[in-house]
């Protein structure tokens, strides 16, 4: 108990009250599909682990949103993330090492914590030319990732580059880029988006502290609470889609009015994940609200499949 | 949106992906917080601050340490002599650094305002925007107390903090320079692009600052001899291929390929882009917001106009722009409001693919130039090339061998300690690349070659 008071009186000081934080672990547990009776758990998570559970995170062919993203996550905040939940052992972007110092980092930290660190995995891999398209330091991506992953406890492809492949994996595909999990043979866990919302690694990272496991997957490896709806099962604009009110051009009295954008290319009929109930930077908003039709991001090889974008499916 | 992004990144890039080069974390366990927080009163109006907010602060970094979890901050340069900053000014800015990181979140909100989310809104379609919905009082004030909050920081906290750690590195000021400066501009005031750019257009040639012409799109080429691409000749953008070499490509810096990046040149020469072009851009022009600006930094540090030519300058630069796009905005927001109470939401123009066509777009964006070029054949795009910030400034040599920005900003670069070259990060992230990049020093004494990443 002393532990948790000294946690809330933290938080206190730092201007968040523990109702803020019960109601974020409130929508947490929601957004992951557990009953009220998990927020007292989810909150002893944030507020005292024993050991923080290692981080190895590797950035392969991307462009760092999904980093960025996380960045973006509030209560907890980034800062609690990084120095009181968890030990992010290797990160390019926000690490102080740089070159021989930071791969030597990594090599301890997989060491020291072999078959205890969960691996995040940002971005594609490549797999022509023996990846030669893409390397860290001289060594391939595909190298990095064969000697990494295999020695995590649990591997998390995080972002659509890392679990489909990406942008440059688009048609033609002249690097042979790949998910991670195809490229080198395994099954991570899937969080697909570009960028996911934080949320959703947020979720798992706690289910897996609350539970000692990961939450339940779905046959491509994502997160049901994260994906088990489709984008128009739970859209707000529903009943525009019910009703037939379309907008057909943006700019439009339609568009003003938040009518459906299903005439306009939206692609939430076939698209995977929470973005309407979850929705992005601390609830601001998300693409349907802003007027802009879905585009797929979550789903497999949506460059090539979801496209052309703006025309109705 | 745009003038939102400036704030954003550049406060990130100030606090979390270059102050560690200047501020040494485990030195701030040394400080005393009583003397931090009047440090900090001195140097600042920042709205948290106090002997127990530091000690606190202090008492944080201290628990980390203790948990022998050292996470990102593992197996770093602490204690490198090249740290020059008293413990106090550490903790201040560790305080900061942790300050900024939540306040980067809730500034990022501004995007997802009107743009659906942040990092990658999505609201831009060819012709418009579509957040059309949004654009209701509430909305605007959202955004508009989102602006304020992060200005406050800016004007408050990011500034003077810069200014209190520049004055501890001066001579840096004499270090990490380049010769060129190209600036596209940004943020169109009126219909009359480029004249009424608020972030104006221009070339700087050979550091002239007396002497600066309208830079023109034409006179742009990029060259590939150096680059893992396969060899022609040098191509404006219109023309340009992107054809990467069929092989694992080989890192042969000596005289062959070594670089993914293309080498740009205008009229010829490397250029470097990005807030400190901008900023000697506006200056030489006599901008009436950025000169005063500029002046009143370089008196309160007690250095010359030249030192503007050099690493310092540049991280002094992109702090500067910030405030300045920052003092702008609330004026662009308020134009924004007077439309929507009159009546005006028009945000589209319907359009239709062309059968044949060329275009371009130049303009600036938080890292420097940047411009799009297209050709369109038979309704389709028949070729699209664009010309990025890191590419201007990381780009190789050429086939003149003309050394790209980044390397000749590394010349002459002061090493104490060649296996631990922090000096070198200082350069190469005050140019905020986009990406992880290959330096190797050279230690003259034994000739010894040490491979670095920079990240």
């Amino acid at each position: 108990m002393e532990k948790e008071r000294s946690f809330y009186q933290r938080l206190k000081e730092k201007g968040v009250s523990r109702r803020d934080f019960m109601k974020y672990c409130t929508a947490l547990t929601a957004t992951m599909g557990l009953s009220s009776s998990f927020v007292p758990k989810v909150a002893e998570v944030f507020a005292a682990p024993v050991q923080r559970p290692p981080v190895v995170w590797l950035h392969f062919a991307e462009c760092t949103g999904c980093s960025e993203s996380l960045l973006r996550s509030q209560y907890p905040y980034i800062d609690e993330l990084v120095l009181e939940v968890l030990s992010v052992e290797y990160h390019e972007t926000i690490m102080a090492a740089a070159g021989h110092q930071a791969e030597e980092q990594l090599q301890n930290a997989i060491k020291k914590y072999e078959g205890k660190f969960i691996c995040v995995v940002e971005g594609g891999v490549g797999t022509k030319f023996n990846g030669g398209y893409g390397k860290v330091g001289g060594r391939s991506f595909l190298e990095i990732a064969k000697d990494v992953c295999p020695k995590a406890a649990a591997v998390i492809a995080y972002g659509t580059c890392a679990t489909f492949g990406g942008i440059q994996a688009a048609a033609p595909n002249p690097g042979g880029y790949k998910g991670v999990g195809e490229a080198i043979g395994i099954k991570p866990l899937q969080i697909p988006g570009c960028p996911p919302n934080p949320i959703n690694l947020v979720g798992t990272v706690v289910n897996y502290l609350l539970l000692g496991k990961l939450p339940d997957l779905d046959d491509m490896g994502r997160p049901l609470f994260a994906f088990g709806n489709t984008i128009h099962d739970k859209c707000p604009r529903r009943s525009h889609f019910e009703n037939e009110e379309f907008v057909e051009e943006f700019g439009s009295e339609e568009a003003a009015l938040g009518y459906c954008l299903y005439k306009v290319g939206c692609r939430g009929p076939e698209t995977y994940n929470n973005c309407p109930t979850a929705k992005f930077n601390d609830g601001t908003s998300w693409p349907v609200e802003a007027g802009h039709p879905c585009i797929g991001c979550s789903q497999p090889n949506f460059w090539d499949t979801m496209s052309p974008f703006y025309e109705e499916m | 949106m745009h003038a939102a992004q400036f704030q954003h990144d550049h406060l990130v890039h100030f606090y979390h992906l270059h102050a560690l080069d200047w501020v040494d974390i485990v030195s701030a366990l040394k400080a005393d917080p009583k003397k931090t927080a009047d440090l900090a009163d001195n140097v600042s109006n920042a709205k948290v601050g106090g002997s127990a907010y530091y000690k606190q602060v202090q008492q944080r970094i201290q628990t980390f340490v203790d948990s022998g979890q050292l996470g990102p901050f593992s197996n770093a340069y602490w204690g490198h002599p090249a740290y020059k900053l008293p413990p106090e000014a550490n903790l201040m800015a560790c305080a900061h650094y942790i300050e900024a990181l939540r306040l980067q979140a809730r500034s990022a909100r501004m995007h997802a305002v009107f743009g659906g989310k942040n990092p990658h809104p999505q609201f831009l379609v060819v012709g418009g925007i579509t957040s059309v919905a949004d654009l209701k009082p509430d909305r605007i004030a959202e955004f508009l107390y989102l602006q304020k909050e992060t200005q406050e920081f800016i004007e408050n906290v990011y500034i003077p903090d810069l200014v209190a750690v520049a004055s501890f590195y001066k001579e840096w000021g004499a270090i990490g320079g380049t010769t060129n400066f190209l600036a596209w501009g940004e943020f169109p005031q009126g219909e009359n692009e480029p004249d009424s750019l608020f972030m104006p257009r221009g070339l700087i040639s050979k550091r002239d600052l007396a002497n600066i012409p309208m830079a023109v799109q034409e006179k742009v080429a990029e060259n590939v001899t150096r680059a893992w691409y396969e060899d022609g000749p040098s191509l404006h953008p219109y023309k340009g291929e992107t054809k990467p070499l069929q092989e694992d490509p080989k890192y042969r810096p000596d005289s062959g390929k070594y670089s993914w990046f293309k080498a740009p040149r205008y009229e010829g020469e490397p250029c470097e882009v990005g807030p400190l072009a901008r900023v000697l851009v506006a200056y030489g022009k006599g901008h009436k917001e950025i000169k005063p600006l500029v002046d009143a930094t370089l008196q309160k540090l007690g250095i010359p106009a030249g030192a503007l030519f050099s690493t310092l300058g540049r991280t002094a630069a992109r702090g500067l722009e910030t405030i300045a796009i920052g003092q702008a905005m609330p004026g662009w927001i308020m134009e924004l409001l007077e439309n929507v109470k009159s009546g005006d939401t028009q945000t589209y123009t319907p359009w239709e693919m062309p059968d044949e066509g060329m275009g371009l777009g130049l303009n600036d964006v938080p890292r420097g130039s940047l411009g799009h070029w297209i050709n369109i054949e038979g309704g389709k795009i028949k070729n699209y090339q664009y010309v990025v910030p890191s590419t201007w400034n990381f780009g190789p040599r050429d086939d003149k061998r003309k050394l790209g920005p980044v390397e000749e900003a590394l010349i002459g670069t002061p090493v104490a300690d060649a296996k631990q070259p922090l000096e070198v990060l200082r350069t190469v992230h005050s140019f905020d690349p986009c990406v992880a990049c290959g330096v190797h020093v050279i230690d003259p004494d034994s000739n010894q070659v040490y491979k670095f990443k920079v990240i």
